[in-house]
């Protein structure tokens, strides 16, 4: 696309480029981790695969201490983390999200304790109550888990950032279908082939949402569709296409049939996760640092409306 | 209470939206440029006035601003516009003169290849120290041969927080840190910001930022410390010739109104008010401009909208993907025989 003619003060960003780093992406990638590994630790719990359930509520629980972390990390005052909490604002997407986070850990978090109960501790009743309240606690985590995988979508969407802005309606399927894919990758690198059928499906279907999506986010007409087909952005989100479509394609192959084949097609649709989260934080950056991204829309956006009212 | 309107389109009163009650006018500023003589006076009395830190004494090559955007550490912030063309129906006197191209070009040339491999962009100006190859060993004109002298304005601006009626910093933070006072402003607690750095990327005018060194994001309160004791805002009584304009928004918005109709009539036909408009995309803004070309030759966006204008489409969407992944976590399960 040629550059288009717009008028700036030296060629200086309009916007603020956000002051966020890697940490923000990671943490997009790990919250979905653990939503999608709840899900899958849910269903395998009432299905019957402990092997599957055991691994996905452990994972789970990794994914959702390093999300945790990387939520409270990335704060320019970490030690005031808890401020978060003294309101509940419906208005801002990232209070709304702390409190789906509030709400989702203790179980995802209870349910993934009941599974690293030492072997002598399990019939004592402490032990034994823990291990009743596993399911029901697996099953409320499960039932947040979808918010909690979706939420990040909106909040890089309310940003002025034109490139998060403008996919507003696609990026919730990008994310959700990035955390469908990651979780089932988790379940087919980490649990026996046997038991692992769900989650090579929800690997393949996520995937196939997450590229549907990105496909029409890379379609839309417009000059912000730029920010994500070139440069960095563009790079990452190519590796994560090929990496999701492999990944998705051998889990409705071989990974049926070989663990190792398996564990790459899992690792590939992790891998295709995080490249994803990353090429879409990086388009927004960049839409923020050309001030073309913010002027040109802008004012085709008012050449419009001024074109509606000389018509009439 | 109405909430019905309060993310976006017009509403007559902030304050009241927010909770206030028996609270004074809406207050605001209102900035005419073409008055301005870019003396930096209310640069140099924010900062000042509200103790903001240093944020990197730079030569930037953007004319006399060496400020370069509003940020953490700047507040208010005059923009230098150099133009090949006369001011109104000014006679600069140069028709007869040896003339060619000025140096404003090739200056502006530099700064905007500088700018992209900066920090952040050029976003840390205003709150970092940024270089963007200035100042540089050439002469002035060494390159054009002759010194120039064409037809020539300079459009100077003292760009400040717009004090949104839909303000995107103020919907987007999570902690309540930002919030809007019962004159209508919106200003930042110190005391309760954790530096989540949502703000910084909900504003659509780039003003808030956060700093690097205390973590915290920081933007022009009006003086919110000076209204409560009934003082005008420090820019607006530093500044020599009532460039700023401080008082209730609707009487601004008055005079601001007269003002564009006398410049019309004195063949300043490019006269315009920004940002004045209760219709736009942020509702209006508690502090607007005269501006003489269009807001992007001054760094501002054309037509700024508050994201949070998509809010219930934004978790409309999220809601379908979210159904849609539990449905599917679900279906998978349901084919168990395989």
């Amino acid at each position: 696309m040629p550059p288009a003619e717009f008028r700036s003060y030296y060629g200086r960003p309009v916007l603020k480029p956000p002051v966020w780093e890697w940490r923000v992406p990671a943490y997009f990638f790990t919250g979905g981790l653990s939503a999608g590994a709840a899900l899958l630790a849910a269903g395998a719990d009432l299905t019957g695969r402990p092997a599957l359930c055991r691994v996905c509520r452990l994972g789970g629980l990794g994914a959702l201490l390093a999300s945790t972390y990387l939520l409270i990390a990335d704060l320019g005052r970490p030690e005031r983390f808890h401020h978060m909490l003294r309101v509940a604002k419906p208005s801002s997407p990232m209070s709304v999200g702390t409190w789906i986070l509030v709400a989702y850990s203790p179980g995802h978090g209870l349910a993934a304790t009941a599974e690293l109960l030492p072997a002598a501790l399990r019939a004592t009743l402490p032990g034994r109550l823990l291990r009743a309240a596993g399911r029901p606690a697996g099953l409320a985590a499960a039932a947040l888990a979808p918010a909690l995988a979706s939420y990040t979508a909106v909040l890089l969407s309310q940003t002025a950032a034109p490139a998060w802005h403008d996919v507003r309606k696609e990026l919730p399927f990008v994310f959700t279908g990035s955390a469908a894919a990651s979780g089932g990758g988790l379940g087919m690198l980490l649990a026996p082939v046997a038991e692992a059928g769900p989650a090579r499906r929800l690997g393949a279907a996520g995937a196939a949402a997450e590229l549907v999506a990105s496909r029409l986010i890379e379609r839309r007409p417009g000059l912000v569709t730029t920010a994500y087909t070139t440069g960095r952005a563009h790079r990452l989100r190519q590796a994560s296409k090929l990496l999701t479509l492999g990944g998705a394609a051998a889990a409705l192959t071989v990974a049926r049939r070989s663990r190792p084949a398996a564990a790459v097609a899992g690792l590939a649709l992790l891998a295709g996760s995080v490249l994803q989260r990353f090429g879409v934080f990086e388009a927004g950056v960049a839409s923020t640092r050309d001030p073309a991204y913010v002027v040109v829309p802008q004012r085709e956006r008012l050449a419009a409306a001024e074109g509606e009212r000389s018509g009439r | 209470m109405s909430r019905e309107n309060s993310f976006h389109g017009p509403l007559a009163d902030p304050a009241a939206d927010a909770g206030h009650l028996g609270h004074p006018p809406r207050m605001g500023f209102f900035t005419d440029t073409s008055v301005c003589i870019g003396c930096k006076a209310c640069e140099v009395a924010c900062k000042e006035w509200n103790n903001v830190p240093e944020d990197g004494i730079d030569l930037l090559g953007m004319s006399f601003d060496n400020t370069g955007m509003l940020g953490a550490g700047s507040w208010r912030h005059v923009a230098f516009v150099e133009q090949e063309r006369p001011l109104g129906r000014q006679d600069a006197g140069l028709a007869d003169l040896p003339t060619g191209p000025s140096r404003s070009e090739a200056a502006a040339e530099t700064v905007s290849r500088a700018l992209p491999v900066a920090g952040r962009g050029g976003g840390d100006l205003g709150t970092a120290p940024v270089h963007l190859g200035f100042p540089s060993f050439e002469l002035p004109g060494a390159g054009t041969g002759a010194q120039g002298r064409t037809e020539f304005r300079w459009l100077m601006s003292s760009d400040v927080c717009k004090h949104c009626t839909h303000a995107g910093c103020l919907d987007v933070c999570p902690t309540g840190a930002l919030f809007r006072t019962e004159f209508s402003t919106v200003v930042v607690q110190e005391d309760i910001c954790n530096g989540c750095g949502y703000c910084v990327s909900g504003c659509p005018y780039g003003v808030i930022d956060r700093r690097p060194d205390d973590g915290r994001a920081w933007k022009c309160t009006l003086c919110y410390d000076r209204l409560r004791g009934s003082m005008e805002p420090a820019c607006a009584q530093a500044c020599p010739t009532d460039s700023i304009q401080f008082g209730p928004l609707d009487e601004l918005r008055e005079r601001a109104a007269r003002r564009v109709a006398e410049l019309h009539g004195a063949g300043v036909p490019e006269a315009r008010l920004y940002g004045h408009d209760p219709g736009d995309g942020v509702g209006g803004d508690g502090a607007f401009f005269l501006l003489l070309d269009e807001p992007e030759v001054y760094g501002l966006p054309p037509d700024p909208v508050v994201p949070t204008r998509d809010l219930a489409t934004m978790w409309r969407y999220a809601g379908l993907a979210a159904a849609a992944l539990l449905t599917a976590a679900t279906a998978v399960f349901l084919e168990a025989g395989r």
